[in-house]
C-alpha cells in the first residue's frame, strides 16, 4: 500500500458503502471469534479488504491492525487489492497440465497483458490459478465465474474473453 | 499449589500441575536448547528445538507447550530426540544466510550457539532464501527478515509486554514473515522504537541501527571535540556484555574506556537527570498550586513519549514539557559548556550512550536543536559501546576507575535512580518534598515507589497535601494507567512511566539475555550507587545550583523555557 493512500480511502468506497460495514460490524459487536465472519463479509460488500476497511475493522473489534492483516494475508480467500468483475479461475491441475494448461494460462496472459495473480487496470478481469476445479473430463479447462469452459485450445481464448468483455 | 510427580532422565521430582515439561525439565537441573520460547512470554511451540521424548507419546513433544501429568515420564536426551534437535536446526540453517563472521550478533547469537551447543559440523541442505527488503528506514532499528527464524518472540513481546501490537505473521507457508500491518517500514507502523523486539530477537533479524562508524569518525578527526553522556542504566549493565556478572557497577571503568576510546570529555547524563528534577519538579509544583492539568506524567522515557503520541494524543497535555535527561543535556553542551570551555558550538560532536533505541528516534527528532544545532548528534546502545571498547582492544575488566569530568559530569544519587523503574517519582519526590516544606526530609528512600510490581500507588505527604503518585513500567501497564486517566477514574498527582521492564535497566539496548533476576541485579545496583552517593537530591548538585545561579537564572525560566522544555505533537501512524 503506497503512502499516498494512507488518508484517503482507497477502494473508492463513499459513506453509504462505509455504512454497509457498519452494519456487519454492529451485528458482530461483542462477539468471540467474529474476525473471519467480518472480514468475509465486508469482502462480499467491497469485493476485497482495502486498507480502510482493514484500519476500521481494527477499531470496532478492538483488534490490533497488524493481527488482522496477518489473518486476511494468511487465507486465500481474502483479496487486499481490488479485483475485476469477470474473475478466471484456470486450472492448473494434473489432468489439465498433461492436456496443455500451460499453454491455455499462456494464451489467458498474452490476450489480458496481466500475469497470473493479478488484474486488468479496466478492473474487467482477475486472471488466477487454481490446482483442480473438478472437472477432468473436460481438461483443460477453466472457469469464468460460474461459468465452465473446458476442451480448451489457446486459438479458443479471445472469443471466450470477449463474451464478457 | 497442587503438585504432580514426574520422572525426568530417571530423576523423580514434583513440580507444580500447571508445568510445562520445560519447566519441569529446567527444574531437574537440565537444560535443553529453546529459540522460540522465551521465560517472560506466551510459549508458543514454534521452533521445535526443545522436544523431548515423553513416554506413552506418539511423537517427540515440544517440552514448551506440553504439560506435565502426573507420573509423567521424560527422556530430554535419546538419539531420537539428540537427532531430531539437529534436524530442526540444520533445517533453520538450511534457508539462513551463512554470514555470521560479519553478522551483528556474532558470537552473541542464540542460533549460531545452539548450532555450536549440538555440534552441527554440516548443513546437509540448501534451501531457498527470502529476499525482503531490510527495513532501514527508521533512526532507531533494523529489520532483516533474512534472518528471522519465525520465533515470533518480537511479536509477542511487542504485544504481551508493550501492547503495542506493531508486528504479526504474514502470508503462509514459506513467504511467511513477520511483518507490520500492510507490511509498511516501521516508521509508518505504530512502533515506539522502545526495542523490546530487538531485544527477545534470538538472531539479528533485528537490531539497533548501528552507529560506531559514525563516532569513530567524528573521534578520530582533530578538528572536532568530541564530548560523551552516559545514561545512569548504562553503569549497571555494560559490564554484562563485557564478560562480568550481571549488575556489576562499572561506572570508573566505563568513564576510563570512554577516556581510552578518545572522547574528549566525558560527562554523565546523571548531571542533567538532577537538572530534569529540578525543571519538572518546579512544573509539577507549579501544577499543583495553579490548577494546572493533572496527573503530570514523566517525559523522560521516548518510547513512552512516543506511544502516547500515536496512541493517546489527547492526554498530551498530561506529559512534563521537561525534555528528557538526554536533550536537555545535549541543549547545554553545545549553549552552557561552548561558551564555558570557550569552543565553537559548531565543532562541538555531542554523543550519549543509553540503554535504549528509542533515543535515537529522540535526538533525530525535528525540534530538538534548541542550542541551533542538532543537540545530540549520535546516539550508542550500551551495547555498541561494548562493540567499541571490544574493537580497540580495551582490557575492561583491568582498567582502574575514573571520574567523570565537571562540571556536566557532576550528580547526584538521585539522578543515578532515574535508571530504575520509580527512580524518577522517588527523586521528584526528594526535591518536591523539601521544596514545598523548606524542612529537610527525614528519610530519603521512598519504598513504595520501587520494585518490579506492573503499577505501583502511593500517597506521599507534602507540607498538608498527600500527593497521590503511580509508577508503571512496560507500555502494557500504561496502557492502563492511561486508559483510567481518560475515563476519568485515576485521581493521581503525579505519574511516572518507563516503557521498558524494570525502567531504563531494562531497556531495548541493554545487554542481551535480559531477564526478570538480571533486572533485578541492575535495580539493586542503582539502588547502591544511590546509597553511597554523598549527595542524594537533585536540589543540593553543587554544579546545578552554579548552572542556574551563573547561567539559568531559575527553574522554568526564559532560558530553561527555551532550552530544557519541549512540546508534543500527535503521530498519526498505521
Amino acid at each position: 500500500m503506497s503512502k499516498d493512500q494512507t488518508n484517503q480511502c482507497c477502494c473508492g468506497g463513499n459513506n453509504e458503502q462505509f455504512a454497509k460495514l457498519d452494519e456487519v460490524l454492529v451485528k458482530y459487536e461483542g462477539v468471540k471469534g467474529a474476525l473471519i465472519p467480518v472480514l468475509q463479509e465486508a469482502q462480499n460488500v467491497y469485493g476485497y479488504l482495502s486498507k480502510d476497511i482493514i484500519t476500521r475493522i481494527g477499531e470496532k473489534l478492538g483488534i490490533a491492525t497488524s493481527q488482522i492483516y496477518g489473518v486476511a494475508t494468511f487465507y486465500s480467500q481474502f483479496h487486499l487489492k481490488p479485483r475485476g468483475r469477470n474473475i478466471i479461475r484456470v486450472c492448473q491441475g494434473t489432468a489439465c497440465h498433461v492436456r496443455g494448461a500451460k499453454a491455455i494460462l499462456q494464451a489467458l496472459e498474452d490476450n489480458l497483458k496481466i500475469s497470473a495473480g493479478s488484474t486488468t487496470p479496466d478492473l474487467k478481469f482477475t486472471l488466477e490459478t487454481v490446482a483442480c476445479i473438478g472437472a477432468c473430463g473436460l481438461a483443460p479447462v477453466l472457469m469464468i465465474n460460474d461459468d465452465t469452459h473446458g476442451r480448451l485450445t489457446p486459438e479458443a481464448i479471445p472469443g471466450i474473453l470477449a463474451k464478457y468483455a | 499449589m497442587e503438585m504432580v510427580n514426574v520422572t525426568i532422565d530417571g530423576q523423580q521430582l514434583e513440580v507444580p500441575k500447571t508445568a510445562t515439561v520445560l519447566e519441569a525439565v529446567q527444574r531437574a537441573g537440565i537444560k535443553i536448547p529453546t529459540l522460540c520460547y522465551h521465560p517472560e512470554l506466551r510459549p508458543e511451540g514454534a521452533c521445535r528445538v526443545c522436544m523431548v521424548e515423553v513416554e506413552g507419546a506418539r511423537s517427540l513433544v515440544a517440552s514448551c507447550v506440553y504439560p506435565v501429568s502426573d507420573g509423567i515420564v521424560v527422556r530430554t536426551n535419546t538419539a531420537a530426540v539428540r537427532e531430531a534437535r539437529r534436524m530442526v536446526v540444520e533445517l533453520l540453517l538450511a534457508n539462513h544466510p551463512p554470514d555470521c563472521f560479519t553478522c551483528a550478533r556474532n558470537l552473541n547469537c542464540e542460533l549460531q550457539t545452539i548450532a555450536a551447543d549440538l555440534g552441527l559440523r554440516k548443513v546437509r541442505f540448501e534451501g531457498e532464501r527470502k529476499s525482503i527488503p531490510i527495513d532501514a528506514n527508521n533512526p532507531s532499528l533494523v529489520r532483516d527478515q533474512e534472518k528471522c527464524i519465525l520465533c515470533g518472540r518480537c511479536i509477542r513481546a511487542c504485544s504481551e509486554r508493550q501492547g503495542v501490537n506493531v508486528y504479526s505473521f504474514v502470508h503462509r507457508g514459506f513467504n511467511t514473515n513477520v511483518a507490520p500491518a500492510f507490511e509498511t517500514g516501521l516508521d509508518e507502523a505504530p512502533c515506539t522504537f522502545c526495542g523490546q523486539c530487538a531485544a527477545v530477537c534470538p538472531t539479528a533479524a533485528i537490531v539497533e541501527k548501528d552507529d560506531t562508524a559514525a563516532v569513530w569518525r567524528a573521534i578520530s578527526d582533530p578538528t572536532k571535540h568530541v564530548v560523551v553522556q552516559t545514561a545512569p542504566a548504562v553503569r549497571v549493565a555494560l559490564g554484562e556484555a563485557l564478560g562480568m556478572g550481571p549488575g556489576s557497577i562499572v561506572t570508573g571503568k566505563m568513564v576510563a574506556a570512554l577516556r581510552d576510546l578518545g572522547f574528549d570529555r566525558v560527562f554523565d547524563t546523571d548531571f542533567s537527570a538532577d537538572l530534569t528534577i529540578m525543571e519538572e519538579g518546579h512544573e509539577f509544583i507549579g501544577r499543583l498550586s495553579n490548577g494546572g492539568k493533572l496527573p503530570m506524567i514523566t517525559s523522560c522515557s521516548p518510547g513512552w513519549v512516543n506511544f502516547i503520541e500515536i496512541m493517546y494524543p489527547d492526554l498530551l497535555d498530561h506529559l512534563s514539557t521537561a525534555k528528557s535527561p538526554q536533550q536537555m543535556f545535549g541543549a547545554l553542551v553545545k549553549t552552557y559548556y561552548a561558551e564555558k570551555s570557550g569552543i565553537n558550538p559548531k565543532d562541538i560532536v555531542s554523543v550519549s550512550v543509553m540503554p535504549c533505541t528509542a533515543k535515537k528516534a529522540e535526538a533525530a527528532r525535528e525540534e530538538m536543536n534548541s542550542s541551533g544545532y542538532q543537540d545530540v548528534d549520535y546516539v550508542l546502545t550500551t551495547r555498541e559501546l561494548a562493540r567499541m571498547i571490544k574493537a580497540a582492544g580495551i582490557d575492561f575488566s583491568k582498567l582502574a576507575a575514573e571520574q567523570f569530568d565537571a562540571p556536566l559530569g557532576i550528580s547526584t544519587g538521585a539522578a543515578v535512580i532515574f535508571g530504575a523503574t520509580g527512580g524518577v517519582m522517588e527523586a521528584a519526590l526528594r526535591t518536591v518534598a523539601e521544596v514545598v516544606t523548606g524542612k529537610e526530609l527525614e528519610s530519603l528512600d521512598f519504598h513504595a515507589v520501587r520494585g518490579l510490581t506492573g503499577v505501583r500507588e502511593a500517597e506521599v505527604p507534602v507540607g498538608d497535601l498527600k500527593v497521590k503518585v503511580a509508577v508503571a513500567h512496560t507500555l502494557a501497564n500504561a496502557r492502563k494507567l492511561l486508559d483510567r486517566i481518560r475515563n476519568g477514574q485515576a485521581d493521581y498527582h503525579f505519574i511516572e512511566i518507563m516503557a521498558c521492564p524494570g525502567g531504563c535497566i531494562g531497556g531495548g539496548g541493554q545487554p542481551y539475555s535480559t531477564s526478570c533476576d538480571i533486572r533485578q541485579k541492575r535495580i539493586d545496583s542503582i539502588y547502591e550507587c544511590d546509597q553511597c552517593s554523598s549527595l542524594r537530591k537533585s536540589h543540593e548538585n553543587p554544579a546545578i545550583k552554579e548552572l542556574y545561579e551563573t547561567w539559568l537564572g531559575k527553574p522554568l525560566g526564559e532560558k530553561s523555557h527555551h532550552l530544557l522544555h519541549t512540546h508534543y505533537h500527535q503521530q498519526k501512524r498505521g
